[in-house]
């Protein structure tokens, strides 16, 4: 087997193997555990990093085999799912390292990390999945293996909210399922391809192409946090910190998100949707979405809760961005599902910090916590002003894009939707920052161990700030070559016929 | 009517009645019974209808053998139960006594 | 050849008169050398095609005929592996102290004869043999251990069991009175298009054959055998048993029914199949009983396989060959997946000390390996990806699509949340934290690996589907030439 056709399937084996090892290691090794779990992270890193310079080069990464009849397993790296397993595979190791301290002294920790361990694998297929059944199978794979972070603690509220969480998902599985049979059953095993397969197709099939669209895209929908099936969403943050940074803000909305992208480039191709008129209904439930969700995040008082609405809303850019008929309004879509995953995971490991060592779950008990813990804050400030789009941050990169790609394709509403959902996310993330840096303390912090030099343990001290650091960078460095959105720009040319 | 097909058409008969027997009866001895009238009659529409259809047929003979065989032991293996079930119960029905899952 | 059907008769004959312990170490013996024989069978047909074989030179319908297809093998390897599975299982899990345990390695082996012959038998008649061999010893595990209930669930099995099977004699009866001959394959020959007589012996046959599988709403004896056996023998009879009525059903269909079957009643035997799958997997989920889920659970999971009669008639080629493919994958990964479960769950009753679903708190602490394997062979239930059953759904889905009986995919997508539902709940239960309690048995190792690498096989099967299909395809055809089959 050549490399080309082995480094995608190491990419998966790197974190399935992790999860056996963990699964078989016993509960008391937790060093052991450790070392693992940071290898396995270290490796796929690696192993991503090299299949992108790959790709860049022009190197075409591909496995497949025939699992049943007239359907294969197939991976292949294109660039769009480079974008997707660079950003899980970077996330991964910061979450990881987080994990190991956000966890310490809690039980079932080998639970946990062999869990966690398949759901990057399975979100490492997701992106390296080169069609679309390959897709549903990681897809639903994520599903199944997020259920037990999601009722990790075990009370009683965190089976509630998994069971919510099955339902939802599993539901939305099923409806994807019918989308994919059907469309099996009319065009036969579909490979991703960057302009779509349906650019001449037999008027006679438009009507149920149609509703196979619907079906994929609603089915998609839920993960991605659309209104209305968003609900799992503020539910399942009753899961630890990491989860929900790693899996609600990155792995499982992205999961949707990602799998929409692919539906309306790879599978039907962008400008037959769009001479179908599958984008409009498509964009006004985005724009929907993004308002419903920020107002919703303005009324939250657990900070986690405001976070995950904030979620909703912002996933819901990238489908907007999908929806943009023209190049620019891809490379938003494109670029704000990075952009977005590393805003959103640096306040959610800050929320983790204020959780684990202040005790704080509430917006209003964080008066004055900036003074205790100024970089944990400094961090939570610069993703929020990075959400709100302040320039040169990386929310403000990827608004710009999608604006003018509003412009482009002439749907200047779009534009308005943009400007008023920024004006909400500062009506609900300057209060806390404002919170946290200008008012006093009510009452004085609890006693707790000390941690050294550091305000926190140094493994969750540490994340926070590195992603705070990518965030600043990918906006600064936004035009130079290897930027994520240049990257993008590589991606969305490929995908309109000439 | 051929003698062959009386025997067939009182096999049918038999195992109406059997049938009857085995759905109706409670008493589990008589549905033991009814069991093996039923399985009367299905040997004796085995061996009626086959003759039926031009002399003597060694073949169903056979067959009627090794059915009878296994009939004798699945009434065996029946009485068994039947017995042991009666000893520990008391009952001769299987009609529930509350729900007996555990 | 010939081993594979006596040897576990011999078997049979020699643990009987050993005690429980010798018995084992005969019997671990003897299923090493079955799954040996299995194994090189299944390759010969593999590389070579499948036969016909009659035993010790005797034709049918006097000897023992027997059709060594591509499908027979893969069944005899599914039941050296599933029955196996149980027997090592078993001989961990039983109590050797108990003076009747002993007669549970006879009953084990004429059960595996029984299934053999079922799986390979050429006639109607030693199919019928099989059968009832399979029912004997299949009620006499139900029996093991004498108590009243599990009294009572075995005579319930044995009369549905018998009745069934004289029913399915009777349409035999009717067959060779018709047609003067036994085989299957000579039936098929010389049947024309409108037989009256040879419909209802078909009705009857098949009539017979869905009550011994169980088919809603002949199911009711089912829930009570498999839920009160012991574990391993709960999991040989969901797993294997069962089937063995199914497949002969689908051999007599698959050959006859185009001409002798009708839309109504391939539809209505499909709209059974389809209440089964409903009304099964809602009952599952309302049962207190852990085991009483797992039966339940089967009920459901025979339901879809009789999808095959509708999915098969009056239908193009191709779409038939597709619901062929995926009912077979559907019985070996159902077989696979449902052991599987009924030992894991065999397993967690050890270990907390009570059969009741809602005992299993904090459960997911101790014995999470047990806990893991049972929630693999749900995944393998709920038909989710990359399991077996999934590869089942999917090739079903596209035969419903293809053939244009869009229904059958509304029974398919509810009957695979309605496992979840049923699946999840367990998971639920055993992860909640509330009721800590610290007074849990931890079962031996072995017991703990035996239902994690079935579940693991039910897992994989849906990664090799495809070349276990190209086996399962091998038409014995090709070598047919060699025995004549005479009317």
């Amino acid at each position: 087997m050549s490399l080309t056709a082995l480094l995608p399937i190491l990419a998966l084996l790197s974190s399935l193997l992790a999860a056996v090892v963990i699964f078989a290691l016993p509960e008391s090794s937790h060093r052991l555990r450790t070392l693992v779990n940071l290898l396995a992270a270290v490796l796929k890193l690696g192993i991503v990093a090299a299949m992108t310079w790959g790709v860049f080069r022009g190197v075409d990464f591909s496995v497949s085999f025939s699992m049943l009849p007239g359907v294969s397993f197939m991976l292949r790296a294109d660039a769009l799912a480079m974008l997707f397993a660079g950003l899980s595979a970077v996330l991964w190791l910061l979450t990881t390292i987080y994990a190991v301290g956000y966890l310490e002294d809690s039980p079932n920790r080998s639970r946990f990390f062999g869990f966690f361990s398949l759901c990057v694998a399975s979100t490492m297929g997701i992106a390296l999945a080169g069609n679309l059944f390959t897709f549903f199978l990681f897809y639903e794979m994520l599903t199944l293996s997020t259920y037990p972070l999601v009722v990790h603690r075990g009370t009683a509220r965190a089976l509630q909210a998994g069971r919510n969480y099955i339902i939802y998902t599993l539901g939305g599985g099923v409806v994807l399922l019918l989308g994919i049979a059907w469309l099996h059953g009319l065009a036969g095993d579909l490979a991703f391809r960057e302009t779509g397969h349906f650019q001449s197709v037999d008027p006679a099939l438009h009507g149920q192409l149609t509703l196979v669209f619907v079906l994929l895209v609603a089915g998609l929908g839920v993960k991605a946090g659309m209104f209305p099936v968003h609900g799992w969403l503020p539910q399942a943050m009753v899961a630890p910190a990491p989860v929900s940074a790693l899996l609600h803000a990155v792995a499982v909305v992205k999961a949707g998100a990602f799998g929409i992208v692919r539906v309306v480039y790879d599978i039907f191709g962008i400008d037959f949707a769009y001479r179908q008129g599958l984008l409009e209904p498509l964009a006004w439930l985005a724009a929907f979405t993004v308002l419903y969700g920020s107002l919703r995040a303005l009324w939250q008082l657990d900070l986690k809760r405001r976070l995950a609405f904030s979620t909703i809303s912002q996933v819901s850019y990238i489908i907007l961005g999908v929806t943009l008929f023209g190049p620019l309004g891809t490379v938003g879509g494109l670029v704000h599902l990075l952009h977005q995953g590393i805003m959103k995971i640096t306040l959610f490991f800050c929320a983790g910090n204020y959780a684990e060592t202040l005790g704080v779950h509430r917006v209003d008990e964080l008066d004055g916590a900036g003074a205790r813990m100024p970089a944990t804050s400094i961090a939570f400030t610069a993703a929020a002003l990075g959400m709100i789009g302040v320039p040169p941050l990386a929310g403000f990169v990827t608004k710009w894009t999608l604006g003018a790609g509003a412009l482009a394709a002439q749907m200047e509403w779009v534009v308005l939707v943009l400007l008023l959902s920024s004006l909400l996310n500062a009506a609900y993330f300057l209060p806390i920052v404002y919170r946290l840096w200008f008012l006093p303390v009510a009452a004085p912090w609890p006693e707790e161990r000390r941690w050294g030099r550091l305000e926190t343990n140094a493994w969750l001290f540490w994340p926070p700030l590195v992603t705070m650091l990518l965030l600043v960078l990918v906006g600064l460095l936004a035009p130079t070559a290897f930027s994520p959105l240049s990257w993008a720009q590589l991606i969305a040319v490929r995908m309109y016929l000439p | 009517m051929s003698p062959d097909l009386l025997y067939a058409l009182a096999g049918v008969g038999l195992c109406g009645i059997g049938l009857a027997g085995f759905l109706l009866l409670d008493h589990l001895l008589r549905r033991l019974l009814a069991f093996n009238l039923l399985g009367s009659g299905v040997f004796l529409v085995l061996v009626g209808l086959a003759q039926h259809r031009g002399g003597p047929d060694p073949v169903p003979q056979a067959l009627v053998l090794t059915g009878i065989v296994v009939a004798i032991a699945a009434t065996a293996l029946a009485i068994v139960l039947i017995r042991r079930y009666f000893h520990l119960t008391g009952r001769t029905s299987l009609a529930d006594a509350g729900d007996g899952q555990s | 050849m010939a081993g594979l059907l006596f040897t576990p008769l011999a078997w049979a004959a020699l643990s009987l008169l050993l005690d429980f312990r010798r018995g084992r170490w005969l019997s671990w013996l003897g299923m090493l050398i079955q799954v040996l024989v299995s194994l090189s069978l299944w390759f010969a047909v593999a590389g070579g095609g499948g036969f016909f074989y009659a035993l010790a030179g005797w034709e049918a319908p006097l000897g023992i005929a027997l059709r060594v297809d591509g499908l027979a093998v893969s069944f005899v390897l599914l039941t050296a592996a599933v029955a196996t599975a149980c027997g090592v299982h078993a001989g961990v899990y039983l109590d050797p102290g108990k003076s009747w345990q002993r007669y549970f390695w006879p009953l084990f082996w004429f059960l595996w004869a029984g299934l053999n012959g079922v799986w390979l038998g050429a006639d109607l008649f030693n199919l019928y043999v099989g059968l009832e061999l399979i029912s004997l010893a299949a009620v006499g595990l139900v029996a093991l251990g004498g108590e009243a209930a599990a009294l009572r669930a075995a005579l319930r099995y044995l009369f549905a069991a018998l009745l069934g099977s004289l029913a399915y004699l009777l349409g035999v009866a009717l067959l060779y009175g018709q047609f003067g001959t036994l085989s299957l394959t000579g039936i098929a020959g010389v049947v024309g298009a409108t037989e009256p007589a040879a419909a209802l012996a078909l009705l009857l046959m098949l009539a017979g054959l869905a009550l011994k599988t169980a088919l809603f709403p002949l199911h009711g004896w089912l829930p009570p055998a498999h839920g009160i056996a012991k574990s391993p023998v709960s999991a040989l009879l969901s797993g294997l048993v069962v089937k063995a009525s199914f497949y002969i059903a689908a051999r007599l269909w698959l050959e006859l029914g185009d001409r002798l079957g009708s839309q109504l009643l391939a539809q209505g035997l499909g709209a059974l199949g389809a209440a089964a799958v409903l009304w099964g997997s809602w009952r599952a989920f309302r049962q207190p009983y852990l085991k009483q889920v797992v039966a339940y659970s089967s009920v459901a999971q025979i339901g879809y396989l009789f999808l095959l009669f509708p999915l098969t008639y009056a239908v193009a080629e191709p779409v038939s060959r597709l619901a062929q493919q995926g009912i077979t994958l559907q019985v070996i990964s159902h077989a696979l997946a449902k052991a599987a479960m009924f030992l894991a769950a065999g397993n967690l009753i050890l270990s907390v000390r009570s059969k009741r679903v809602d005992a299993l708190g904090g459960v997911s602490h101790f014995l999470p390996f047990s806990l893991f394997s049972f929630g693999l062979a749900g995944v393998s239930l709920m038909g989710m990806p990359p399991t077996g059953g999934f590869a089942a759904k999917w090739l079903l889905l596209q035969a419903s699509l293809a053939s244009g009986q869009w229904w059958w995919i509304a029974v398919l997508l509810l009957g695979g949340v309605l496992a979840a539902a049923y699946v999840f709940r367990i998971y639920r239960a055993s992860f909640l934290e509330d009721s800590v309690s610290d007074d849990f048995y931890h079962p031996p190792k072995t017991l703990e690996a035996i239902p994690m690498i079935l579940a693991l096989l039910a897992l994989g099967l849906g990664l090799v589907a495809e070349p276990v299909l190209s086996v399962l395809a091998l038409p014995f055809e090709v070598a047919a030439g060699v025995t004549a089959v005479q009317p």
